[in-house]
């Protein structure tokens, strides 16, 4: 079964991209904003486009929460690095290859439910790493990390609510909630653990969901090799940036 | 030149929040310490949530507050540890957000409506007007309200 979806093409690097070059800790700070950050920018694609006002605002606002987690990261990255590297420099002026986030982030927003389900595992292995994160030795990445393990509280609350809204609701919810649950999962190899896959199984089971038994998973996001919506992305995000360099609100 | 410490604390404790603007940054724990040295002013503050937006918005306020009482050399510096939470709200905070229409942090069951005072309203969003505030409809006087979310 897995073996057609193995077929997977890798873009090639672009030409002139920079490599990262970094130490090891700041790249895995980066690699975290890079997560928060795209993922903001699919949330924030849903702007007027919600099922309804509430959900509207509240996908708003769980966007802006990691936006501001992406932000506080990369400046904290581009202290320590010590190099005048601004948060711009790490959001709007590096290419796809350069961008370290999961695959799972970039997945198109699809219908409401594919939305909800990557929120949901995301949510659960951000609450994870953050808990990690905020006993870290490093005094400001374990401030930030602690406030964003509260804040993704918030998001887990409201994305596994909605996970069991649809899969215990219509016929047609359940099946576009399994849909989006079973073209997700071959993305979650880089964000999985086996505290990830009790909760997500709990949930999952609860809200009348199959989990997937499909063992083929798809990485390579955490070294630079996306999948092709990535770039799409980008160049929605990066283009003001990158036509008017050094711009300034 | 304003000189004295207390001075300067006051000045900069009196810009307000600009999403709830009865609230000031010294009400909302956002002001950590005020200090003088060697004729530069250092002020640090805490962000809110991760993602608010009136955080720079908050900087520049202090930038104009300081800049009106005639100060020139000053630096703002952000600090994320520890990680800031709506216990840091102080009792005059809750106060002023009472009278203001939004319920303060609290647990659910002890949530009034700020109108009528009743308890056990119904939650209609976790997320409304701002990523801190819950929406919620008061089942005794059917107005709705919103609340400070719990962050701790």
């Amino acid at each position: 079964m897995s073996s057609e979806a193995t077929q997977w093409v890798v873009s090639a690097p672009p030409q002139g991209s920079q490599p990262l070059d970094l130490p090891v800790e700041i790249a895995e700070w980066v690699a975290h904003a890079d997560d928060n950050l795209v993922l903001a920018q699919r949330l924030g694609e849903w702007i007027s486009w919600a099922p309804d006002l509430e959900i509207d605002i509240a996908l708003g606002n769980i966007g802006l929460d990691h936006l501001g987690v992406a932000r506080n990261l990369y400046t904290y990255a581009g202290e320590v690095e010590g190099k005048g590297r601004t948060e711009d420099d790490f959001a709007m002026r590096r290419t796809e290859r350069d961008f370290r986030n999961v695959l799972l982030v970039e997945q198109p927003n699809g219908d409401f439910a594919q939305t909800i389900v990557r929120q949901f595992f995301f949510d659960v292995y951000q609450i994870g790493l953050w808990d990690r994160l905020s006993v870290s030795d490093d005094d400001t990445i374990a401030g930030i990390a602690g406030r964003a393990a509260k804040e993704a509280a918030y998001h887990l609350e409201f994305s596994s609510s909605w996970v069991l809204r649809l899969g215990d609701g219509t016929d047609e919810s359940n099946r576009r909630t399994q849909k989006a649950v079973d073209a997700l999962w071959r993305f979650t190899g880089e964000i999985n653990s086996a505290a990830w896959q009790n909760q997500v199984t709990a949930v999952l089971t609860e809200a009348s969901l199959v989990v997937p038994e499909d063992p083929y998973q798809r990485v390579g996001g955490r070294d630079g090799y996306h999948t092709e919506h990535l770039g799409y992305l980008l160049a929605e995000m990066q283009w003001m940036d990158r036509a008017y360099p050094g711009l300034e609100w | 030149m304003v000189t004295v410490a207390t001075d300067l604390w006051d000045v900069v404790a009196s810009v307000v929040d600009p999403e709830i603007p009865v609230l000031t940054i010294e009400d909302l724990g956002v002001l950590r310490d005020v200090t003088e040295e060697s004729g530069t002013v250092r002020v640090t503050i805490t962000p809110t949530y991760s993602g608010c937006p009136a955080m720079r918005q908050i900087e520049d306020e202090i930038t104009s507050a300081l800049l009106r009482a005639g100060v020139e050399d000053f630096e703002i510096i952000v600090v994320h540890n520890p990680p800031w939470t709506t216990d840091w709200i102080s009792a005059e905070g809750h106060r002023k957000l009472s009278a203001f229409g939004i319920a303060p942090p609290s647990s659910p069951h002890d949530i009034l409506c700020p109108r009528c005072q009743a308890h056990d309203p119904r939650l209609v969003a976790r997320f409304s007007g701002t990523a801190c505030q819950a929406l919620l409809v008061c089942s005794s006087c059917g107005e709705p309200f919103k609340q400070f979310k719990v962050l701790r």
